[in-house]
């Protein structure tokens, strides 16, 4: 047997709740012992628009949270902005609906054995898996400091509860309308020097990804990032979600965002050879 | 499984249990479906074609959804054969998985070097040789739109395989008459045809005003192309009714496999489908035997072609 795709199973899965919360939509999925598996960084492919539906892919979320503590058993928690058909879509299933779910599917970020210094940096909704690895990583001892980034105030997801697991929150918006005027990347040298940061852990738009890279690399901090990619299966076959990311040999390899991803070294990933309007050379 | 029913299936000299393949590009080498469904439950695996030497691919964005399908543009990316023969035929092999090999090349001595180093490796049922993909850099290289080009390709790996391994062309249905390049195909050697490759598309990004895909022009695949796969199959089974037919385009049912076996398919593959749901090629599988059962069909074999019969015919009679 393969070790890829090793715990993900294709199973149906009940809408619990369905909440919006700002602009988006806080979807709470039964997922029964499927969460003993599932980690922070991984995804769910969620098959949309029903039996019939001319949308013939899956589309992939970042788990948010899990829980199996709750009345349900094991639960998953995703944040879905409606932006596009399929999500749209997804947003409208009520509680008591049954979803088409494949998971965990993908890489975890790294938790570190020992006590460290984190810096958890989310782009728009990019932030909702940070919240759940925020909770693993306080369980482990480590101070959690995050930052959030979004164009406007409401499109930034920071959850009451969520606040809670961190402990500093800073905001960032483009237009002024909360928080510091600007983006999360502005002060990050100063952050990272000032309170002594070990590891950044970051999930948003790619432009915000290879901006902390730069600046990680520069300071020498690790930097585990959760890509993001248009896929179409999600389990590693199809081949169109690949990265470009630097091999120890120093050459380039496609790598796939679905099975060798999401949650990638920020160091590691070709941040300039991205979507090049070029065939990449070996 | 019925016990008298006989679902196996026959492409050349390989024999199958039953007729239902991954599709080239659709399933890698393997592996990452063997966690949804054990691999040897299906005819074969069929690979991602492979090229002599690595290759990176084309750049993201490599794909886009569209109505009951979506366009790729992936450019063949893949490992090379040496890491291919070393890594994903053993582990295939070990897992009991039949194997067709895909091969795909940018000469016609690049295919005939590839059947070389693939003739003496254990474990493999056939050659699928890739004459038709649209994501190459140079149009030119899509050799299947050309008779004397398909020919050229199919006669040059035949020499280096001699008569043991059964050869199945893949062709294009981008072509303005698909029957001569079949005949074409099979004049030169080859045991079989796979129909149809994906059909070449474009997506304009309407925000950017460029095209979407890093490759410019894609392969448009899924339920939106089945019915031109069907007539292909139909229109080659109709000119050369003894040639092995691997039909693909757009299954994602029991009723789409049957659809293609009736129109003249001994085998069916399931590509784009297991995208949206990696157990989709057993559904089919299950689904295709029922059908055929309450259709009284006592056998794949008799199935195949069913619609080019007259409308006296009735499932279990022989062909006149």
């Amino acid at each position: 047997m393969s070790t890829i795709n090793r715990f993900a199973k294709q199973v149906p899965a009940h809408v619990l709740s369905n909440k919006r919360v700002g602009q988006y939509h806080q979807i709470l999925l039964n997922i029964g012992d499927l969460v003993k598996h599932c980690h922070p960084g991984n995804f769910v492919a969620i098959s949309v628009g029903g039996e019939n539906s001319g949308m013939i892919l899956r589309r992939a979320f970042a788990i948010s949270r899990i829980s199996d503590r709750g009345e349900y058993g094991g639960t998953m928690e995703l944040i879905v902005a409606p932006h596009g058909t399929g999500s749209r879509w997804l947003c409208s299933q009520q509680e008591g609906a049954t979803l088409d779910i494949v998971t965990p599917l993908g890489s975890a970020f790294g938790i570190p054995t020992e006590p460290v210094n984190a810096l958890l940096i989310g782009g728009g909704y990019g932030s909702a898996p940070l919240f759940g690895l925020a909770e693993v990583l306080k369980a482990r001892g480590c101070r959690v400091d995050m930052i959030l980034g979004a164009s406007s105030t409401p499109k930034i997801y920071a959850p009451l509860e969520g606040k809670r697991s961190v402990n500093s929150l800073k905001i960032y918006t483009e237009d002024a309308t909360s928080g510091i005027h600007g983006r999360v990347t502005d002060s990050l040298r100063e952050i990272i020097a000032q309170d002594q940061i070990d590891v950044i852990y970051s999930c948003g738009p790619m432009a915000m990804l290879s901006a902390i890279s730069t600046i990680a690399a520069s300071m020498e901090v690790v930097h585990q990032c959760a890509v993001e990619e248009a896929m179409a299966c999600g389990i590693g076959v199809c081949m169109t979600c690949v990265l470009p990311v630097t091999k120890d040999d120093g050459s380039i390899a496609m790598l796939r965002s679905c099975i060798d991803g999401p949650v990638m070294d920020g160091a590691k990933v070709a941040w300039n050879l991205v979507g090049q309007g070029r065939e990449v050379k070996a | 499984m019925s016990a008298e029913f006989d679902f196996s299936t026959k492409l050349g000299a390989a024999w199958f249990p039953t007729p239902l393949f991954t599709a080239s590009g659709c399933a890698s080498s393997g592996r990452e479906l063997a966690q949804f469904f054990p691999l040897k439950s299906i005819g074969a695996v069929v690979t991602k074609s492979i090229m002599l030497k690595p290759r990176l691919g084309r750049p993201t964005p490599r794909m886009s959804e569209t109505p009951s399908g979506m366009l790729n543009s992936i450019g063949l990316q893949g490992p090379g054969i040496d890491a291919f023969i070393a890594n994903d035929i053993p582990w295939l092999v070990e897992n009991n998985a039949r194997v067709i090999v895909s091969i795909a090349g940018e000469t016609v001595e690049e295919y005939a070097t590839l059947a070389r180093r693939l003739r003496s490796v254990p474990g493999i049922s056939a050659l699928e040789v890739n004459i038709s993909c649209p994501n190459v850099e140079n149009r030119g290289l899509v050799f299947a739109c050309d008779l004397d080009s398909s020919r050229a390709v199919i006669d040059g790996v035949r020499r280096i395989i001699g008569g043991d391994l059964p050869i199945i062309a893949k062709l294009s249905p981008d072509v303005t008459d698909i029957v001569s390049i079949a005949k074409g195909v099979v004049d030169a050697g080859a045991d079989g045809v796979a129909l149809i490759n994906t059909l070449l598309g474009m997506v304009i990004n309407i925000d950017t005003m460029r095209p979407h895909l890093g490759g410019k022009t894609g392969g448009l695949s899924g339920p939106a192309i089945r019915p031109v796969a069907v007539r292909a199959i139909y229109q080659v089974h109709e000119a050369i009714p003894k040639l092995p037919i691997l039909g693909m385009g757009g299954v994602r049912s029991g009723r789409d496999a049957l659809e293609m076996i009736l129109a003249g398919a001994s085998g069916v593959s399931v590509g784009t489908a297991s995208f949206g749901n990696p157990h989709a090629i057993i559904d089919v599988q299950t689904e295709l035997e029922r059908l055929l059962l309450e259709r009284g069909f006592d056998s794949l074999r008799s199935a195949v072609g069913f619609a080019h019969r007259d409308s006296q015919s009735a499932p279990g009679e022989d062909a006149s």
